[in-house]
């Protein structure tokens, strides 16, 4: 997109959006050029909570790192924790029972349709929507609510032990996760799709705007329902399997306009293939201990480890590096929204403000992750 | 001229779904928990900041003062001290000083502990004027608090 040639002037100023604006989820600044309400030029500016979560990883024991995992992406923190402890199992050669890989892929995928509810309520707010938030918020208590029966937090896991999970599921979990699917299902076409996918506001705010095409998605590295809203059918449970995610029948949602509507389309139906995911690992569910055997302090080989899961919001890669010590050596996080944002200096040039910032909405950023 | 007539029956159809939808809601049952009047059920699991396990006859503290769970801290915040019981046998607990400030409740030194001498407790709203009640939590002094209630 370029500025229309009869509204280009001579002068431009800079704008800085962020670091504490209501439209910026966290502490993102965006030092914008700005021609009228026409973006020249944008620039992400990051660094504002970086905690220093990598080095903190060497400081301490493999099992001390786990409540940090839940710290850096705090809408899907299982995932985070799923990652951390496949890395560290592979290094150390632990084998997990399959009951406990069940339970993970469960609460997982449940926190993934936890996540994804966020940030349609997030998203729609900066739209100026503010009725969604309280529905989509209503159905996201529920599952932290049966997440919180589980694992006894409410948002920063610590659920994942190396080797298995910290408790068992119970009868009421399962039942409590069946009722909240069929209510999910229930409520999805009338409060979800009813009211916001077909609104005629909603449609013109998003519908062709912020165009990513496949080539900017390969060439910044853009994973998750971004990229795939470009076309690119890549998701790593599918791609790349891990734990026991080959065992289920579900679908990876691609749409290949590369518009906010479509990277929107793709994130309702993954909580549609989430559920399906679900239903299917209760069904299966099998018995056994949720814990395998794993020595109480680790002392992984030598060796680089590397690990990919699924989150929400893409690729997340744990790259470890280990020297025989009890503590890792070295620690590195590709985090997905790191790739996903560095998009939007490119992509936001000769936008209106007002279509930037629902383009930034819908890349699902969660700044705490890209800041680590 | 076609899109213009599309778009205000589609703009009419999207109003007339939300007031829908609106009146709908209007009249299901109320979600909000209405807090100071309806408290919520904590659930076994729920970590609240930890607590020492006392002996059920005596009321004395179960912990050993083995040193695990400080070690087991990722962001150190357990202070605990002990000395020789009287009888000769073990070490009993004289001051165990947890900084609520930096606890993050991820449980590894409540699975680290051996000797059921530590747990959750189910306490939920804390509150204070003062900062130090929370960096200085006495977790000793909160057990003979509460073998006070129990009496």
């Amino acid at each position: 997109m370029s500025i229309p040639l009869h509204l280009r002037s001579d002068e431009v100023f800079v704008l800085n959006l962020g670091p504490q604006h209501p439209a910026t989820h966290g502490v993102l600044r965006v030092k914008l050029t700005m021609d009228g309400e026409y973006i020249v030029k944008a620039e992400p500016v990051l660094g504002y909570i970086h905690r220093m979560h990598e080095k903190m990883a060497e400081g301490g024991t493999f099992a001390q790192f786990m409540p940090n995992t839940a710290r850096m992406d705090y809408l899907h923190a299982l995932a985070f924790n799923h990652g951390w402890a496949l890395v560290v199992e592979k290094a150390a050669g632990i084998e997990v029972p399959e009951r406990a890989e069940y339970i993970r892929v469960i609460t997982v995928e449940l926190n993934r349709i936890a996540s994804h509810l966020l940030w349609w309520a997030a998203f729609l707010l900066d739209l100026g929507g503010f009725t969604p938030l309280l529905y989509a918020f209503d159905d996201r208590e529920k599952i932290l609510d049966l997440l919180e029966r589980i694992t006894g937090s409410r948002l920063t896991y610590c659920y994942m032990r190396f080797g298995g999970v910290l408790n068992d599921i119970d009868d009421e979990f399962i039942t409590g996760t069946r009722e909240f699917i069929k209510r999910l299902r229930s409520r999805l076409p009338r409060q979800y799709h009813d009211l916001v996918t077909h609104n005629i506001i909603l449609i013109k705010r998003i519908k062709d705007i912020g165009f990513v095409s496949a080539e900017q998605c390969r060439r910044y590295g853009a994973t998750g329902p971004v990229a795939r809203g470009s076309g690119i059918s890549y998701d790593v449970r599918k791609n790349e399997p891990y734990s026991v995610y080959p065992e289920f029948d579900f679908e990876v949602p691609v749409f290949s306009e590369g518009d906010s509507m479509a990277r929107y389309m793709v994130r309702m139906h993954e909580i549609e293939q989430s559920m399906r995911i679900i239903e299917q690992a209760l069904d299966k569910l099998p018995s056994g201990p949720v814990m395998g055997k794993a020595p109480k302090l680790l002392k992984p080989d030598a060796g680089y480890y590397f690990s990919a899961v699924e989150t929400a919001r893409g690729l997340l890669g744990h790259r470890l590096v280990c020297d025989g010590d009890k503590n890792p050596y070295k620690l590195k996080l590709r985090s997905p929204t790191f790739s996903n944002l560095s998009l939007f200096g490119e992509v936001a040039e000769g936008m209106l403000l007002a279509d930037a910032l629902a383009f930034m909405g819908s890349l699902d950023l969660v700044i705490p992750e890209i800041d680590r | 001229m076609n899109q213009y007539w599309t778009d205000i029956i589609h703009g009419g159809k999207s109003l007339l779904t939300g007031l829908a939808i609106t009146a709908r809601e209007f009249f299901s049952p109320v979600v909000t928990e209405q807090y100071p009047y309806e408290v919520p059920t904590m659930t076994p699991l729920f970590r609240g900041h930890t607590e020492l396990i006392g002996n059920e006859e005596t009321g004395l503290p179960n912990c050993v003062v083995c040193g695990a769970c400080p070690r087991a801290c990722p962001s150190n915040c357990i202070t605990l001290e002990g000395k020789k019981a009287e009888n000769g046998k073990g070490r009993v607990l004289t001051r165990y000083i947890l900084d609520f400030s930096k606890c993050s409740l991820c449980g590894l030194c409540v699975e680290s502990c051996k000797f059921n001498a530590l747990r959750f407790s189910k306490d939920y709203n804390l509150v204070s004027f003062n900062k130090d009640d929370f960096v200085y939590m006495d977790l000793i002094k909160r057990l003979e608090d509460q073998n006070r209630c129990k009496k």
